[in-house]
This record gives C-alpha cells, sequence and structure tokens, in this order.
C-alpha cells in the first residue's frame, strides 16, 4: 500500500531525528529541588496512575465491543437504549473520584499560597526581555542587578556551535542560601512577564503595575535554570532565569563580595570622560541592551523598531536622546532604563548612538544625564 | 444534486447539474451572484464550510512556518517578530474562520433537515452572517502587510502587549468584532430555527441529539461573544483614546482583561466542543445499528456542560496571583466538569455495546475522537489541579491538551461529519479507501505532532518560543515531521472529497443502514433544493 510505505518512511525519519540529536531525552519534571516541587511531582504521578486506570476500564470496553460486537462477525444490534441506574453510578462514582482527588490537592494549594514569614525577600522585576533583582530584605539586603541572557548573538544565529546551557545562560544568576524560605514578589514594568523555577515547583506572573509573591526552600546546592514563560514580545524566548544555591557561608561570602564590587563599581557621575573611551564603553552596554531592537547596523527593524541612522532623535539636541533612553517612550517596546543604567552607561550609550553608522553629533557627559534626570 | 459542484465545476458540468435539479429553483440569480444573493440554507452551508477548509489551509500554513522554525534550535526561516505574528493568526484563524464556521456550516445544512423545516427562520440574515466572515478573514490576513505587521501577542490578546502593536492590532480588532456579529447574528438564527420551526410531532426531546448540542451552543455564543467584543474594544480604546482599562499607571489593571477575556474564552472552548459531540453522537449510533444510549442524559450532560463552563474561567489564570479561596473555588469548579463529560463518554461507548458495529470512514473518526477526545479531557483534569499547572501553565503540554481537544476533538468530528454527511449532500459516494487512509493518515500524523509535545511540556519547554534549549530537540524534530506529514494529509482530504464530488459513485437512498434522523428517513437522497416545503408527518 503506498499509505504504509508513507507511514515506514516518516517513522524512519522520526528515528533518524532521535538519533542525530546528541542530548539525552528530557521527557519529565526536572528532578525536584523542594518539598513543594516534590509535592507536585507526587500529585501528577497519584492523578496520572488514577487516569491510566481509568482510561483502561473505559476503553477496554470500547476496544472489546469494536472486536466482539462487529457486523462482519454477525453479531445482531441490541436495543437497549436507556438505564437509569447506570447512568447515577456513572454520574455519583467520578465526582466521589474527584473528591478523592480534591483532597490532597487543596492541601498542597494552600501550602504553596502560603508566603509568610520568609528569610529572605528578593524582588525580581520583568523587563522587555531581561529580569531585575533587588534583594529587599534579608541577608545581602540592598543588592541589586540585571540578568540577561548571556549567550552570543553568533550561537544564536548559527553562526557558532551552541553551548551546553544554550539559552539558559545570563550574565548575573540569582543566589540564593540553601535551606531557607526565599519569598520573591514579582513584578515588571512594561508587559506581563511570568518567573518560573521548575525545580522549586514555583511560578508566578509579573504583572506591571502590581506586586505578587511566591515562595520556596531550597534544598540542595546547585545551579537552576528555566525561562520566562508569558509571551512578552519579540525576545520573549531570549530572557532566561538562572538560579545559583549555595551553602549559608557561600552566600556570606557572595554578598560580602557583592557589595565591595557594588562600592568599586560606582562610578563618579562628574568624570569627564575622552570620547574615544565613552563611545568603546558604549558599544558594550548597546549590545547588552539595545541591539535586540534596534540592531547591530542601527537601522532597527522599522516600524516597531525605528532606525537610529540618520534618526531626528540621534542626530538631533541632546536633551531629546537622553530623555528618550531616560524614560522611554510609553506604549512601545522602548523601555525606560533610568532605572537599570547609571548615568556613566547613558552617557555612554548615547554617545555611542550619536557617534556610530555614520552619525556624528557630539558625544554626552555623564553629568548631562544627571542633569536630566528628574 | 447538491450544490457543491458549482463552487469548482461550474465551467464544465453546469447543463448536467441543472438536468439534475428538477424544477428551477435557483432564484432569480445563477453563477457567481447565485452564491453572493443565496438565502438558501444548503447553499449557506456549503459557502460557510468551504470557506472554513479554506481558513484550515491558510492557518495550517502558519502551523508549518511555526514547525519549520522550530525544527531546529537557533534561528533559521523566520524572524521572532514574525514567529509571533505566525502564533497569534495561527490561533484565531483556526479558532474563528476554521473550526467555528465548520459547525455553522453543519448546523446550516442539518438543522432544517434534521426538524422538518423548509430553511432556517432567517434567511436573509443567514446569508448576511456568512458574507460578514471573508471580510473578517481579509481583515485578518491583511494585517500581515500593516506597517509592523500583524499582532504578534497570541491569540489570546493580552494586554498590554496589544498596546505596544501596530495597525495590524487594529485591524484584528475590527476582524474580532466582525466575527462576534457574524457568530451572534448566526445564533440567533439558529435558536429560532429550533424552537419554532419543528414539523409537528417533533417535541424537544426527539430532536437529534446534534440539534439540541447547537441550540445549547448558540446560547453560549450569544451570552459570550459580546463579552469578547467588550474585551477587545477596551484594548482600542485604551491604544488610541487614552483610557487605561488594563494600565495600572491609570488606574487600571492588566489582569482585568484576562478575566474579561477568559469568561468569553472557556465558554468558547465549548461552543467548539459541543457541536462536535453532536455530531458523534449522530455518527456512533449510526454504524452501531443501535438508539444512542442514555438520550436524555445526554441533553442534560451538555447543559451542566454549558452552564459550568461560565464558572470556571480562571483557571487559565492560576498564575496571576489569585487569593487561594479563589484559585479553590475554581479548581472545584473545573473538575466538576469532568463529571457530565465523564457520562457522554460512557453513554458513547454503551451505545457501541452490543450493537452491530461496522467501521468505515465517519466511524473510524468518531471512534479517534472519542479515544483522543478523552485524552485530552484527561490532560485538561491534569491542569485543573492548582499545584499541577503551576508546573505546566504556559508550557508545550498546555499546547498538546488544547490541540487535543480543538483537533482530535473538534476537527477529527467535522472529518466525521463530512464523510457521514457528503452522500446525503452531493448524491455521491466518497471513496472508502481514501477516506480510511486518509483517517489512518491524520491519527498517525496527529499524535506524532502533538502526543510528544506533553513530554517537551514537562521537561520545561515555553509556549510561544522561537528557539529552544538544546535538550528539547528531539521531540520538536519529531513534532516538526508530523506536522508536515500532517499537511499533506489534508491534501488528500481535499482530493478525496473533489473527487467524490466529480466522480462519485451514485449513492443510495439510504447510505449507512444504521442511520435513523429525518434527512436519511424522509428525504431522497441527494437531498433536493427545497426540502419539507410541506412539514413532514411524525408519528
Amino acid at each position: 500500500m503506498r499509505g504504509s510505505k508513507l507511514l515506514s518512511a516518516f517513522a524512519g525519519l522520526a528515528a533518524l531525528a532521535a538519533a542525530g540529536s546528541a542530548h539525552a531525552l528530557a521527557w519529565y519534571f526536572q528532578s525536584p529541588g523542594s518539598q513543594l516541587a516534590r509535592d507536585i511531582d507526587h500529585l501528577h504521578q497519584y492523578v496520572m496512575w488514577l487516569i491510566i486506570v481509568i482510561f483502561v476500564g473505559v476503553f477496554g470496553f470500547m476496544f472489546y465491543a469494536c472486536y466482539a460486537h462487529r457486523k462482519s462477525k454477525g453479531h445482531p444490534a441490541a436495543q437497549f437504549h436507556e438505564n437509569t441506574t447506570v447512568e447515577l453510578l456513572w454520574t455519583i462514582i467520578p465526582a466521589i473520584i474527584l473528591v478523592g482527588i480534591a483532597w490532597p490537592v487543596t492541601k498542597v494549594v494552600i501550602a504553596q499560597k502560603d508566603t509568610s514569614s520568609p528569610d529572605l525577600t528578593i524582588k525580581v522585576t520583568g523587563y522587555q526581555w531581561k529580569w531585575g533583582y533587588d534583594y529587599i530584605k534579608g541577608e545581602g539586603e540592598g543588592i541589586s542587578f540585571v540578568s540577561m541572557l548571556s549567550t552570543p548573538r553568533e550561537q544564536i544565529e548559527n553562526k557558532a556551535p551552541k553551548g551546553e546551557n544554550y539559552l539558559l545562560e545570563v550574565d548575573n544568576e540569582l543566589v540564593v542560601p540553601v535551606g531557607k524560605k526565599i519569598r520573591m514578589i514579582t513584578t515588571a514594568a512594561d508587559v506581563v512577564h511570568s518567573w518560573w523555577m521548575p525545580a522549586f515547583g514555583a511560578k508566578q506572573d509579573a504583572i506591571p503595575g502590581f506586586l505578587r509573591d511566591l515562595w520556596f526552600r531550597p534544598e540542595i546546592t546547585g545551579t537552576f535554570r528555566s525561562q520566562c514563560v508569558e509571551l512578552c514580545g519579540k525576545e520573549h524566548g531570549f530572557m532566561p532565569i538562572v538560579v545559583r544555591v549555595v551553602s549559608s557561608e557561600d552566600y556570606t561570602k557572595w554578598v560580602g563580595e557583592r557589595q565591595k564590587a557594588t562600592l568599586a563599581q560606582a562610578e563618579d557621575p562628574n568624570k569627564k570622560w575622552e570620547s574615544p573611551d565613552l563611545v568603546a564603553r558604549g558599544e558594550k552596554v548597546y549590545a547588552a541592551n539595545c541591539v535586540a531592537c534596534h540592531q547591530a547596523n542601527g537601522r532597527g527593524t522599522p516600524p516597531a523598531f525605528p532606525p537610529l541612522v540618520g534618526s531626528k532623535l540621534v542626530t538631533g539636541a541632546k536633551e531629546g536622546h537622553i530623555d528618550i533612553v531616560l524614560n522611554g517612550k510609553p506604549n512601545t517596546a522602548m523601555q525606560a532604563f533610568g532605572k537599570q543604567l547609571s548615568d556613566t552607561e547613558i552617557a555612554a550609550v548615547v554617545s555611542y548612538e550619536r557617534n556610530s553608522w555614520g552619525n556624528k553629533s557630539g558625544i554626552v557627559q555623564p553629568a548631562e544625564v544627571k542633569a536630566r534626570r528628574k | 444534486m447538491s450544490s457543491i459542484p458549482h463552487t469548482h465545476d461550474h465551467a464544465h458540468d453546469h447543463g448536467h447539474d441543472h438536468a439534475d435539479h428538477g424544477h428551477g429553483h435557483h432564484g432569480p440569480y445563477g453563477g457567481l451572484m447565485r452564491w453572493v444573493t443565496t438565502t438558501n440554507h444548503k447553499d449557506i452551508g456549503t459557502l460557510y464550510l468551504w470557506f472554513s477548509f479554506i481558513m484550515f489551509l491558510t492557518g495550517g500554513f502558519m502551523a508549518l512556518a511555526i514547525r519549520l522554525e522550530l525544527f531546529s534550535p537557533g534561528l533559521q526561516f523566520v524572524d521572532p517578530d514574525l514567529f509571533n505574528q505566525f502564533i497569534t493568526m495561527h490561533g484565531l484563524i483556526m479558532v474563528f474562520g476554521a473550526i467555528m464556521p465548520a459547525f455553522v456550516g453543519f448546523a446550516n445544512w442539518q438543522i432544517p433537515m434534521m426538524i422538518g423545516a423548509p430553511d432556517m427562520a432567517f434567511a436573509r440574515l443567514n446569508n448576511w452572517s456568512f458574507w460578514l466572515l471573508p471580510f473578517a478573514a481579509t481583515l485578518l490576513v491583511l494585517s500581515f502587510f500593516m506597517p509592523g505587521g500583524a499582532p504578534g501577542v497570541g491569540w489570546t490578546l493580552y494586554a498590554p502587549l496589544t498596546v505596544q502593536m501596530g495597525i495590524g492590532m487594529d485591524l484584528t480588532i475590527f476582524a474580532v468584532h466582525i466575527l462576534g456579529m457574524s457568530s451572534i447574528l448566526g445564533s440567533i438564527n439558529i435558536i429560532t430555527t429550533i424552537l419554532n420551526m419543528r414539523a409537528p410531532g417533533m417535541t424537544m426531546m426527539r430532536l437529534p441529539l446534534f440539534v439540541w448540542t447547537w441550540l445549547i451552543t448558540a446560547y453560549l455564543l450569544v451570552a459570550a461573544m459580546p463579552v469578547l467584543a467588550g474585551a477587545v474594544t477596551m484594548t482600542l480604546t485604551d491604544r488610541h483614546f487614552g483610557t487605561t482599562f488594563f494600565n495600572a499607571a491609570g488606574g487600571g489593571d492588566p489582569v482585568l482583561y484576562q478575566h474579561i477575556f477568559w469568561f468569553f474564552g472557556h465558554p468558547e472552548v465549548y461552543i467548539i466542543a459541543l457541536p462536535a459531540f453532536g455530531v458523534i453522537s449522530q455518527v456512533i449510533p449510526a454504524f452501531s445499528r443501535k438508539p444512542l444510549f442514555g438520550y436524555a442524559s445526554m441533553v442534560y450532560a451538555v447543559a451542566a456542560i454549558a452552564i459550568l463552563s461560565f464558572i470556571v474561567w480562571a483557571h487559565h489564570m492560576y498564575t496571576v496571583g489569585m487569593p487561594v479561596t479563589g484559585q479553590l473555588f475554581f479548581m472545584y469548579a473545573t473538575t466538576l466538569i469532568a463529571v457530565p463529560t465523564g457520562v457522554k463518554v460512557f453513554n458513547w461507548v454503551a451505545t457501541m455495546w452490543k450493537g452491530s458495529l461496522s467501521f468505515e470512514t465517519p466511524m473510524l473518526f468518531a471512534l479517534g475522537f472519542l479515544f483522543l477526545f478523552t485524552l485530552g479531557g484527561f490532560t485538561g483534569l491534569v491542569l485543573s489541579l492548582v499545584p499541577v499547572d503551576i508546573q505546566l501553565h504556559d508550557t508545550y503540554y498546555v499546547v498538546a491538551h488544547f490541540h487535543y481537544v480543538m483537533v482530535a476533538g473538534a476537527l477529527f468530528s467535522a472529518f466525521a461529519g463530512i464523510y457521514f454527511w457528503l452522500p446525503k449532500w452531493t448524491g455521491k459516494m466518497y471513496d472508502e479507501t481514501l477516506g480510511q487512509i486518509h483517517f489512518w493518515l491524520t491519527l498517525f500524523f496527529f499524535n506524532m505532532i502533538f502526543f510528544v509535545q506533553h513530554f517537551l511540556g514537562m521537561a520545561g519547554m515555553p509556549r510561544r518560543i522561537p528557539d529552544y534549549p538544546l535538550m528539547f530537540e528531539t521531540w520538536n524534530k519529531i513534532s516538526s515531521i508530523g506536522a508536515f506529514g500532517f499537511g499533506l494529509s489534508q491534501l488528500l482530504f481535499l482530493y478525496v472529497v473533489l473527487k467524490c464530488i466529480r466522480s462519485g459513485a451514485p449513492a443510495p437512498q439510504l447510505p449507512w443502514e444504521g442511520a435513523d434522523s429525518l434527512e436519511w428517513t424522509h428525504l431522497p437522497t441527494p437531498a433536493p433544493y427545497h426540502t419539507f416545503e410541506t412539514p413532514p408527518v411524525l408519528k
């Protein structure tokens, strides 16, 4: 038969595809790293077994009928078509089974929503397309950083071989201590994002203008990876979440280093920069924050993402250019970078844009940015 | 002769077709104008069905573009912006352009014949309900060619991402308005027809189950579509007129959009599923040569599902951060839907039990429906449990789940219905061997695409991403190959239908010996252009 040949050809292709991929098959939940994730796993297995038993039972009847009650075997058609007892039974029994499911599930729901008395509270803010973390209560209070994809663009565009953690690696990992109750407060700056850490059974949408929360208590140290799970625009697939769980001592050490580094990095906004240094610095800031929309060649992908080459804003007065980077443009993907980037970084990226791709409109000093902040 | 040949064979066989029609009942126009001006329920049913098939291919093309991009990690064919546009339009076109019009097509053809009425109650309104659709579809497709392209926000059109989109978003909003208008007008027509135009003796509890499911579906549509229209209108005014319904900076709330959308969106699921249940409830008894088991409880189950469908909407929103009481309420209400749905499945199996079964193509698709839809129902039960859903929400598990319901549910039952009624509509038989090959190919490739997506979801692959980590590669490759196989198999379906219309063997008066509704027992095959001009006498 033509049909069956086609079938086997496709089955062969599928097997080939499976063999061609080097990675082990991931087909089930990540192994649980917290009690909550373990509870979810158990609930899932419990329900799946119930489902399998019911499924086999019901379709056992169906396939038996298909086999035994066939016209081709000469089976005569019975004419019964009503039985109130049976109808009542198969209404009531499933209802009882549902109660048997609902009871254990309810306990987990209540546990999952209990974000009270955390050891450490961290605010996470979704931006298009990166995560901002602020340690707001507990050890490490005051630490604040932005975490974004560190997979090089060349790997995404197939110009370089893909690394092991392709699309699941970030420049700044969220670091938390093992065994502590971590409360994450989620919010967003632009559109709805969703923060998810499957190993801890924790997922919560990040909603602009609102605060929501989730909690988890990691039981093992290690690095755990995931991604944004709410469609948030063009680069939705490129904003991973990485959590590194460390021992209490390592965490204390990390907090110390982080705070020292923050002090060391603090740049004097009144420093006068030389043009080449500022532009070189700006190129890095541009590559990290702007390139996804405005593109490496500054031409953007109009009209959603306008070009910077020869743009009136970029070649015009400095103030307008600084303002849009600081405050964003409402109702577009152009976000306010004022809170994410320092005066020096904004001055650098503005200078870079004003002196690249044929633009020649002079540099901007950090002090000028500072002056424009409201 | 049915009217179907005219769409395709116009040039060749026109004279022949006319000869078969008996008396001249085409109305004042021939040719294209016949289709523009027709008020005949059979013509309009045909228009709906062909329109839906064209949309099915359009939405399918987008699905293939999506699967092509997802064949390998990295960006190859479709850039992320266009990818988001494709997933949005694939969803909107399949739901509003393909599946819903297909079942309205069945309703138009079948309801008057099944209740012994000469036509639909509002014949001109019926024409208008259909002719709104091509305009809406044009707007949707045109949005791709607007500056900024089509909206890349997903078919759910969540705020505030919608506010960032270009003018394509406005075209989409207007398209949704028009589609909603078409559905509401069509539903009013269906309700009026069923309540007022039944033949004497056709009491409510004698209605074929297909008619019952459509009556209840039509009420769902009238109740749910205006809610969607409200949601997209609020989006429109947020975009252009300075309102802030969904913007916290002005006192609004993005989650409000989700509540309004899903208050429409969940009944919408049953708007699609209930007529599918109706078709299956006609096909299974016919090929079991045995009356439908538990008719009354089937009617009550449909009504129960319809009512419950209005109080479960927030199970799509377990991760927005509802209070725990809200989560528990929506979880309990949702699991409750398993009860009437289970009753339906049990009744279908009991109908087959001790029947005299045969397995022609309509029955194969009905059994495929029964098996796979139930599987989709069970994954729905898994997703209804808040903690498990927290783990699976917005992953490929959800994509797999709703495609089992939408494709193995609605599409399979539409195929079952087409093969079942094609002889009645055209007076010709389709090629049984090719029909069965179409079934097995569709079944195989469907599972190849979507079964593996359960694994992807559990392993953590988010929905709506154009590129993915390496550990997801194998399943994605299998899924993509399956998608192309599935797409090609549907061209075979087109061929089977065209072959049936052009050169099928003449159908016997009663091609399915177990079929017992009025269109089979009281009308010739093929059904003449006008039927039941005088109502039938029912014992």
